[in-house]
C-alpha cells in the first residue's frame, strides 16, 4: 500500500526532526568536504595520486555518512515506540520507507552537490568527462547508503549493533572495491566477490569519468547497477518491516 | 445486548515457549470503560498489543466483528503505549500535525484535542522539554486523533498529578458516554475503582471478567484490591 500524501508527510516530519538538530545537518554537509580537503592537503606535492583516489572517495564518503545516519535514525524510530504506533495506524510500509528515502535523499542531493563542486572547482581535480555525471554518481552513491542504512536497521536491536554494521558491511566494500588495488590484480575469488558488491561499480564509474571525455557504456552500466542495488535495498527494507511481532 | 467491541475466545500468546496469555475468553461491550488490572508482568501489555494488531496470537480475537490486525481496524483504534510513543525532537503541534495526516483528522479537531489534554500552552514546545506527565498527554492526544471508536490505553495515568488524573478520568467518562469503548490498564487498584467493568489478569490468566459490583458481591469485599487477593487465593495459584 502506498499513499503519496502520507509519504510526503513522513518525509516532512523527518526533515523537521532534523531541523531541530542543526549540528547533525552541519556534519552531514561538511564532513565529506573537510575530508576531501584534508586529502588534497595530504597530496599537495603529488597531484597524480590525488587525481587517482579522490574520485573514488567522492563516492565513498557520502555513501558511508548517509548509511550511518539513516541506520541510526530508523533504528530510533523502532526503539522509541513510534514505529509500533505507526504500525497500528493507516500507513503502508512502503509509505514509511519512501518517506525516509525522500527526506534523506534530499540531504544526499545537497551533500553530493557540495562535495563534487568543492572537488571540481575548489580542489582542482582534473576530470576529463562531463562534470554533471560526477555529481549524479556521488548522489546515487549517497542514495545507496541511505537505502542500505534503512535496510540493515531491521537487523539491529540497539544503536550499538547498528554502528557495527559499518565495519561489517561497508569497510569490506571499500577494501576490495578497487580503491586500494585495481580489480584485475586481485586474487580471482576476491575479484568475483567485488563484482557482486555495489560500491565496486560506484568507484569504477567515478574513475571512468575522470579519465574519459565521454560517458562510456561501462559508466552507464555502473550507474544502473548502483541504482538497482539501492532500489532492491529499499524494497527489502519495506519487506523486513514487521507489523506484528511474535 | 449489542455486539461486543472486543471478543476474545481462547486467546493465547506464547513467546519463546513461555505462555504469556493463556486461553483468555471475554467480551467488552460498546460504550463501556473496562479496567485491565494486574501486576506488572501479568500480560496486560501483550493483551493490548494483540488487540491493536501488532502481536501474533492463537485462538480468536475480533474487534468490532473484524479479526484483530485487519487493515480496516487501523482507523478505528487509538493506542497509547506505556512510554510515550511520540517524536521527542518535534514540537507538540508538529507531532499532532503528522499523526493527523495519517489518521485524516481535521485541523479543528486537532485544536480541540489539544485543549482536551490541556496542552495548548505547550503547543510550540519540543516534546523532550516537557515533563513526564505532559509527554504522556501528548501521546494520549495522538491516540484521540481521527476519533477512534476504541481506545486502548496502557497505564495512561502513571506519574500524573492527582488533579490531572481526575480530569483524565472525567474525559474517559465523557468519551465513553459518546459511545466510545475504553480499555484502560493499570497496576494501581484505586484506578480499578473507577471502572465499571474489570478484567483481572495474573500470570496470563483471567481471574475475573465481569462488572466491579459483581466482583465485590462475589468476594464479599469492600475494595477491588481485597477482592483481587480473594480471587487469587481462590484460584489456588497464590
Amino acid at each position: 500500500m502506498y499513499h503519496a500524501g502520507v509519504t510526503t508527510a513522513t518525509a516532512k516530519r523527518i526533515l523537521r526532526q532534523l531541523s531541530h538538530d542543526p549540528r547533525t545537518i552541519a556534519l552531514i554537509f561538511l564532513v565529506p568536504c573537510v575530508l576531501l580537503g584534508l586529502l588534497r592537503w595530504l597530496y599537495d606535492g603529488n597531484m597524480t595520486i590525488f587525481d587517482q583516489i579522490a574520485p573514488a572517495l567522492l563516492g565513498i564518503f557520502p555513501f558511508v555518512i548517509m548509511f550511518i545516519i539513516t541506520s541510526i535514525t530508523t533504528l530510533r524510530e523502532r526503539t522509541g515506540g513510534t514505529m509500533e504506533r505507526l504500525m497500528t495506524l493507516p500507513i503502508g510500509k512502503l509509505d514509511l520507507v519512501l518517506g525516509y528515502m525522500f527526506a534523506f535523499g534530499l540531504l544526499a542531493i545537497v551533500q553530493a552537490i557540495l562535495a563534487s563542486m568543492l572537488l571540481l572547482y575548489g580542489l582542482g581535480l582534473d576530470v576529463a568527462g562531463p562534470h554533471w555525471f560526477l555529481v549524479v554518481m556521488a548522489l546515487v552513491d549517497a542514495l545507496l547508503g541511505t537505502a542500505l542504512g534503512i535496510f540493515v536497521s531491521a537487523f539491529a536491536r540497539t544503536e550499538f549493533q547498528a554502528i557495527q554494521f559499518m565495519p561489517a558491511l561497508i569497510i569490506p566494500q571499500i577494501l576490495i572495491g578497487g580503491l586500494l588495488m585495481p580489480l584485475a590484480q586481485m586474487p580471482d575469488v576476491l575479484e568475483r566477490i567485488a563484482y557482486c558488491l555495489p560500491l565496486t561499480y560506484a568507484i569504477d564509474a567515478l574513475n571512468i569519468i575522470v579519465h574519459h571525455t565521454d560517458i562510456t557504456g561501462d559508466a552507464w552500466r555502473d550507474l544502473w547497477v548502483v541504482l538497482a542495488f539501492a532500489i532492491a535495498a529499499l524494497l527489502l527494507a519495506a519487506l523486513t518491516l514487521r507489523r506484528r511481532t511474535t | 445486548m449489542a455486539n461486543p467491541v472486543i471478543l476474545a475466545d481462547k486467546l493465547t500468546v506464547t513467546k519463546n515457549n513461555a505462555v504469556i496469555l493463556s486461553e483468555l475468553s471475554f467480551a467488552v461491550q460498546p460504550g463501556s470503560i473496562t479496567g485491565l488490572i494486574g501486576p506488572s508482568g501479568s500480560g496486560k501489555t501483550t493483551l493490548m498489543r494483540s488487540i491493536v494488531g501488532v502481536q501474533k496470537f492463537t485462538g480468536n480475537l475480533t474487534i468490532a466483528g473484524k479479526w484483530a490486525g485487519q487493515r480496516q481496524l487501523r482507523r478505528q483504534i487509538g493506542y497509547v503505549t506505556q512510554s510515550p510513543a511520540v517524536y521527542f525532537d518535534l514540537t507538540v503541534w508538529q507531532n499532532l500535525q503528522y499523526f493527523a495526516t495519517l489518521t485524516r483528522a481535521q485541523e479543528k479537531d486537532v485544536e480541540k484535542i489539544l485543549q482536551t489534554v490541556k496542552l495548548d500552552k505547550q503547543r510550540d514546545q519540543l516534546v523532550e522539554s516537557l515533563s513526564g506527565g505532559q509527554k504522556a498527554r501528548v501521546s494520549l492526544a495522538v491516540a484521540l486523533l481521527g476519533d477512534p471508536q476504541l481506545l486502548v490505553l496502557d497505564e495512561p495515568t502513571v506519574g500524573l498529578d492527582p488533579l490531572l488524573r481526575n480530569d483524565l478520568w472525567d474525559m474517559f467518562k465523557d468519551l465513553a458516554k459518546d459511545g466510545r469503548t475504553i480499555l484502560v490498564s493499570s497496576h494501581v487498584m484505586d484506578e480499578a475503582e473507577r471502572c465499571k467493568n474489570l478484567l483481572l489478569l495474573r500470570d496470563g490468566k483471567l481471574l475475573w471478567n465481569d462488572t466491579k459490583s459483581a466482583l465485590l458481591d462475589h468476594t464479599k469485599k469492600d475494595t477491588v484490591g481485597d477482592a483481587f487477593v480473594a480471587m487469587i487465593k481462590k484460584s489456588g495459584v497464590a
